[in-house]
Order: C-alpha cells, then structure tokens, then sequence
C-alpha cells in the first residue's frame, strides 16, 4: 500500500497545480493588464514554493534563489510591462488566432501531453514529488500555445517570461542544489531580456500605433 | 597561455564599454584594437593547443581544439565586421552614419552630434556582440555556455533594429522572440543535464563539460536522450535548422551588413558548436547511433528547406540567409558521419562557412551603397561599376557555391568523402543533390545580376523628369535620392568607383582566407583540426 503524501508533498503538488492554473488564466485573460497581474501571481507562487521547499530540506541556497526570484519576477519584470501599458494607454489584448474555447482545449491536450511525457522521468533525491515535473513540462508547453496564438507583443513576451517560471519550476524538482550563482545568471539574463522586450514593445508601438502583431507582416518568403 | 584568454574574455567588454560613452571617431579606433586583437590573440593559440590540446584559466574558461575552431571563426567576423564598418558607417561624400532603409541608403542621424551617438552605440554592440561569441566558446561550463548566447541574442536583437525602420522592428521582435524561446528549451535541456550528471557526481557539482564528460558514460539514458533533443531544438532555433528557422531570413535581410555578417558566418557556429558540446555527451551516454541520427533529420530537412528557397530569392541579402541555412545543414549533416574525415570536414567548413559568408554580406552591403536596392532584379553591372568589390563578391559567391580553389569545395568534399566511406551513401548522395540545387540557385541569380551590363537609363530618370535634389546632398547625387545616397550621373546611372576602401579591405581578406583554406591549410592548423575532430568521436 503506497505511503500517504506529506504535508510537504501536497502543498508542492498544490503549488505546481496553481502555477499551470495561473497559465491557463493567462492564455484566456482579455486585459494585458490581467495577464501581467497573473503572471506576477505565479512568480509569487513558485517563490513561496522555493521558500517552503528550502525551509521543509534546509536548502540554504533556495533562499537566495527566492530572494532574487521575488525581486525580478514578483516585483520588477511586472512593473516594467505595466508601467509600459500606462504609458501608452493600451489594456485590452490584441485578438487571438484560434477561440478562447478552442485555445484553451489546445492547451489542456498539451498540458496532458507534457504531464504525462515528462512525468515518467525518473527523478533521483529530488524534494519536491515528482509529479511537479511533469506539471512544469505542461507549464512549458502551454506557455508556447500562449506565445502562438495571442496576437499581440505583451502577451507574447508575457508567455515567454512565464515559461522561464515552468524551467524554474522543473529546475526545483530535478536541481535544487543547483549552484545559487548559475540560477541567479539565469535570472539577470531574464531582466535583460525583459528590458529589451520592453524596448522593442514600444518600437513596435510607436512604428505600428498598436501592440498587435498582425500588422508585423511586411517580411515573407 | 591563460593570459591570452583572459585578455579575450575582456578586450570586446571594454571596448564596448568604452565606445558607448565614446565620441564616433574614438568608437571606431576601439573597435578595430578591440576586434584584430581578439583574432590575433584567438590565432596566437593555435600551436599551443594543437601541441598541448587545451589552454585553461581556473575553472572557468577552457579553450580546446574544438573551442578554438569556433573561436577562430567567431573572431575573424568580428574583426572583418569592425574593418567593413569603418567604412559602412564612413561618411559618404557628406556628414552622417549609413543604415539601410528598404535597400536604400540613407542617412539615419542628419544631425552629427545624433550621427555620432548612432556610430557609438553601433560599436558598442558590435564588440559586446563579438566579446559574449568568444566568451561561450571559451567557457568551460554549460550554464555560462547558456547565459553567453543568451547574451548575444539581447545584444544582436537590438542591433538588428538599430536602423529603426519598421522592417527592423519587426525583424528583431521575430528573432528576440524565437531565439529566446529556443534558448528556453535550451535551458531546460541544460538542467536535464544537471539533473543526468548528478547520478554520478551527487547533488552539488559544476557542469563543466570537462566533469560531465568523465562521467558521462554512466549517465540515464532517458535524462540524456530527452536533454539531447531539447538542446538541438533549443540552440537550433538560434543556429537556423528547420523547422524553427523561421526568424533567420529576416533577421539577417534587415540587420545592418555587419550585424547581417556576424548573425550568419559566427553566430551560428557558435550555436553549433553548443549543440556539439551536447552532441559529446550524449554521445558517451547513448553511443553514437541516436546523436547522429537526430542531427542527420534536421540536417536534411534544413538543407531541403534552403536549398529550394534559394531558387526563388531575389533579395540579395535574404539570399545569403537561406544559404546560411543550407550550410547549417551541412554541418549538422557532416557532424552525423562517423568517419574522421567527415568531421575534419565539418570543422573546416564551420571556419570556411564564416569566412565565405562575411565576405559575401560584405559584397552585397557595398552594392546596396552602390545601387540603394537590395533586389537583385534592379541591380546589373555591378562587376563594372565596382571594379574591386563587385568581382570579389562574385567570388564570394562562387566559394559558398563550393567550387575550387576555396575552402568551402575543400570541406564538402571532405564531409561526402567521409559519409560514403562510414555507410552514409543515402545521406551523402542527398547532400550532393540538394547542394547543386542551392548551388543553381544562388549562383544563377546573383552572377546573372552582377555581370549583365547595365542597361541604358530610362526616360523617367533623365534630369528634368525628376524632382530636384533634396538641400544637402553631395553634389552628383540623383535627384530625389534621400541625403547619404551615392553620387550618380546626371542621366541617373551609378558612377563607377568604390564606395570605401575599408570594404574593399575587408572582402579582400576574407577572399584571401578562403583562398587559404582551400589550397593549402597551414600544419599548426590541419594539426588543430584533427584533434577537434577526434574530440568529437567516442573514445574507445
């Protein structure tokens, strides 16, 4: 008879559930505004995450890695994306290539596929139960139908900054003693690209007067 | 030695740095120091590593054949880049920085003092651009492997859209996007690495690959195989293999010459040679069945791709894009023949490969300057009207079509040879294919367009039927053309003549390279090739 989950275990499994939850919100979100508030959301998830896990293991370095995560995806990268939407007045995304129902069906079939792929890896001596590394791959996964098919930059950046938040994720499971100074430059890459998204969301607005990406079709073949 | 690396991993840093905050003049000064040192310094190891196999600096930096063949390639761009953009961004019979519009030259800074912060942050990313290649070659560690091409695609995507034009803007939103998407997955196959190492080496370990190579025969399987595809996946979407190539046309059509030069003869190599340091791993985890037979699928199918894309091109510089598809292609191909020579090959053509295709970018911005177009529809006479850079770009053109006497005939060669002694008739019978197919394609247009004579010109543009010359424009220039546009003749033709002897320079260079490397490549260098490409081979 399989040994009941810990308390530790559970809230784990809770707060990876919540992370691809915060996802699928994203994909469906109508306001850019909404989108970056949930995306904040899930930073400060997988930040209480890393906390309860280096708490519960004593991982001195999560701490760090919590610290820093807080303070770039919690606090910095949404206030650069929002400060860029109230400087040029835009809230509501752009459309989408397929319907909400038929994208959110998309992303639920990828979830399946990414849970159940990545899942059966075998994980040796991680903290967090393995079932989180399978709902980072369905992270990961969904962040990309997120990227593909809303039409505008901010939510396409956003789907790019959140799946760095399902590789953060997978990172706790499969290497949470990962040195603290590699995560903390893949963290400071992330803020460089977030500044340099920001830098070409507003070239693109100011050339294009929208944040929709279907007018960026001058160049093909 | 270790010096030597030292001074490369800070030469391109600060003078980046420096030209930020530095006037044109002194930019470009920098930029050249900064540049030749790093190739003369990347070119001073060449006998210490072929002799000795490897130069290191504590645990951080680790140069070895393999290392030292992309950072040969990496450096000699950038050094060509810098000397081409010393006259790319010259003036041009009047004040003012280059940038291409729509093919056009224009001036994008009228004013000096913004023509003069144009050139400065142009150079500083072009040495920070150059400096974070050399520094991912040199790294001895997977996530410093990572974070630097992270590095160059921040770099490189604002370069791409220095000019500011709308095509640029939606080039380098295409490029930033993909690229860090692809480098994302490139993460998660990096921490499946960690996850595969950690099997052998326990929790906390570095991912030196000089560690991880130890131990990388008893690695999981599954971890390793999975990490593998995501790695080619991942730092194939930035090296340009189908399918998620789709930013690289773009890119590289609208990026200013140099950046166009850099992106396609050091960046991909460099892409490559991450996914080889994977290829290394795996290979001494699965054996070298699966590795190969992943990098033959997305070979073929990228240099499907390319090679029929070639034939419809008509934009000189989207041209050389998809041609810098094919030859990724061909390495990725290459590098899944088991036989020795096949992968000598394969390293000779990355070095070829860089110096072919920055000459050939080079050509093609020196007829933009010339013939403000980048169609090759419009452009004819251009061997006559630019007596040094129009026949070089032909021979630029002819070295990527892989004929005699330059390297890239030589490499190919090499690579078949190899495929067809090691059981990969199938493979290397398509490859020869495909190549005459792209081999057609760029070599049609592009040498039809340059050696048809210039046709009369057309009662539109004679003077008089057109509007006058805009105030300020050096005298000569065709009415109408925007400020910066070349002098023309009065019946509205191109005057024949170069446009600056830094581009001449800097093609003739590359010329001579590829000339080298096809005749007779030097000993320390064959030697250097050799132990590269046995490092790519399972020991037994």
């Amino acid at each position: 008879m399989p040994a009941a989950p810990t308390p530790f275990a559970g809230v784990a499994d809770v707060a990876a559930v919540l992370v691809l939850l915060t996802e699928l919100a994203m994909l469906r979100a109508p306001l850019l505004r909404s989108q970056v508030r949930l995306y904040a959301l899930q930073s400060l998830v997988v930040t209480a995450l890393a906390v309860v896990t280096a708490s519960t293991h004593h991982l001195g370095d999560l701490y760090v890695l919590a610290a820093i995560s807080f303070v770039l995806k919690v606090v910095l990268v949404p206030a650069i994306v929002l400060r860029l939407l109230g400087e040029i007045d835009a809230d509501l995304a752009g459309s989408h290539s397929l319907g909400v129902a038929s994208m959110v069906l998309l992303a639920i079939a990828v979830s399946v596929f990414g849970f159940f792929t990545l899942g059966s890896l075998p994980v040796r001596g991680s903290p967090l139960p393995a079932g989180a590394l399978g709902i980072a791959g369905a992270v990961v996964l969904v962040a990309f139908v997120l990227v593909a098919l809303r039409t505008d930059v901010v939510s396409q950046a956003v789907g790019f900054f959140s799946l760095e938040n399902g590789i953060s994720l997978a990172s706790m499971v499969v290497a949470p003693k990962l040195p603290v100074i590699i995560e903390a430059a893949f963290l400071f890459d992330l803020l460089v690209a977030v500044v340099v998204f920001a830098v070409l969301m507003r070239v693109h607005h100011a050339r294009a007067q929208t944040l929709s990406t279907s007018v960026i079709d001058r160049l093909k073949g | 030695m270790g010096a030597v690396l030292v001074a490369i991993a800070l030469g391109g840093l600060v003078a980046g740095a420096a030209c930020w905050w530095s006037g044109a003049r002194l930019a470009k000064v920098l930029s050249a120091v900064a540049s030749v040192g790093t190739f003369a310094l990347a070119l001073s190891l060449v006998p210490a590593v072929a002799a000795h196999g490897k130069v290191t600096v504590g645990g951080l930096f680790r140069v070895d054949p393999l290392a030292l063949v992309f950072l040969l390639a990496a450096s000699f761009v950038y050094a060509a880049s810098t000397i081409f953009s010393l006259g790319y961004l010259g003036p041009v019979k009047g004040a003012g920085a280059v940038a291409e519009e729509e093919g056009a030259s224009v001036h994008v800074a009228p004013g000096a003092a913004a023509s003069r912060r144009y050139s400065s942050r142009f150079f500083a990313g072009l040495n920070l651009f150059g400096w974070a290649m050399a520094v991912a070659v040199m790294a001895d560690n997977l996530a410093l492997l990572w974070v630097a091409i992270e590095v160059t695609t921040i770099v490189s995507a604002l370069l791409v859209a220095i000019d500011g034009t709308d095509e640029a803007a939606e080039a380098s939103w295409k490029y930033v996007l993909l690229a860090s998407l692809g480098l994302g997955i490139a993460l998660f196959a990096t921490i499946l690495v960690y996850d595969a190492g950690s099997a052998v080496f326990g929790p906390v370990y570095s991912l030196s690959y000089t560690k991880l190579l130890t131990g990388a025969a008893h690695f999981p399987a599954t971890v390793v195989r999975l990490s593998y595809v995501l790695a080619v996946l991942g730092f194939g979407t930035k090296m340009g293999l189908f399918p998620v190539h789709t930013w690289l046309p773009d890119a590289h059509s609208e990026a200013p010459t140099p950046v166009s030069a850099m992106l396609s003869g050091a960046l991909l190599a460099v892409c490559f040679y991450a996914i080889l340091r994977y290829f290394q791993i795996a290979e001494r985890t699965l054996g070298p069945g699966f590795p190969r037979k992943v990098l033959l699928g997305f070979g073929v199918a990228s240099l499907l791709l390319a090679a029929f894309s070639l034939l419809a091109q008509r934009d000189v510089k989207r041209m050389f894009a998809y041609s810098s598809v094919e030859h990724m292609g061909v390495l990725a191909i290459g590098a899944s023949f088991a036989a020795p020579i096949a992968l000598v090959g394969v390293l000779l053509h990355v070095l070829s490969h860089a110096a072919a295709k920055a000459t050939a970018f080079f050509g093609a911005g020196s007829v933009l300057r010339k013939y403000a177009t980048k169609d090759l529809a419009r452009v004819k006479g251009a061997v006559g009207l630019l007596p040094l850079s129009g026949p070089m770009l032909v021979l630029a053109v002819l070295a990527l079509s892989a004929l005699p006497p330059f390297g890239i005939f030589r490499s190919e060669l090499l690579i078949v040879a190899g495929g067809l002694s090691s059981g990969g008739d199938v493979a290397g019978a398509v490859l020869i294919v495909l190549v005459t197919v792209a081999f057609l394609g760029i070599t049609w247009i592009s040498v039809h367009a340059m050696l048809t004579p210039s046709p009369a010109p057309e009662p539109a543009h004679l003077p008089g039927a057109l509007p006058r010359a805009l105030p300020g424009t050096p005298p000569g220039t065709l009415p109408g053309a925007p400020p910066g546009a070349l002098p023309h003749t009065p019946a509205g033709a191109p005057v024949r003549g170069e446009t600056s002897r830094w581009i001449v320079l800097s093609m003739a260079v590359g010329l001579v390279a590829l000339v080298i490397l096809g005749v007779h490549v030097p000993g320390d260098l064959s030697q250097l090739l050799t132990r590269a490409a046995a490092e790519l081979r399972v020991p037994r």
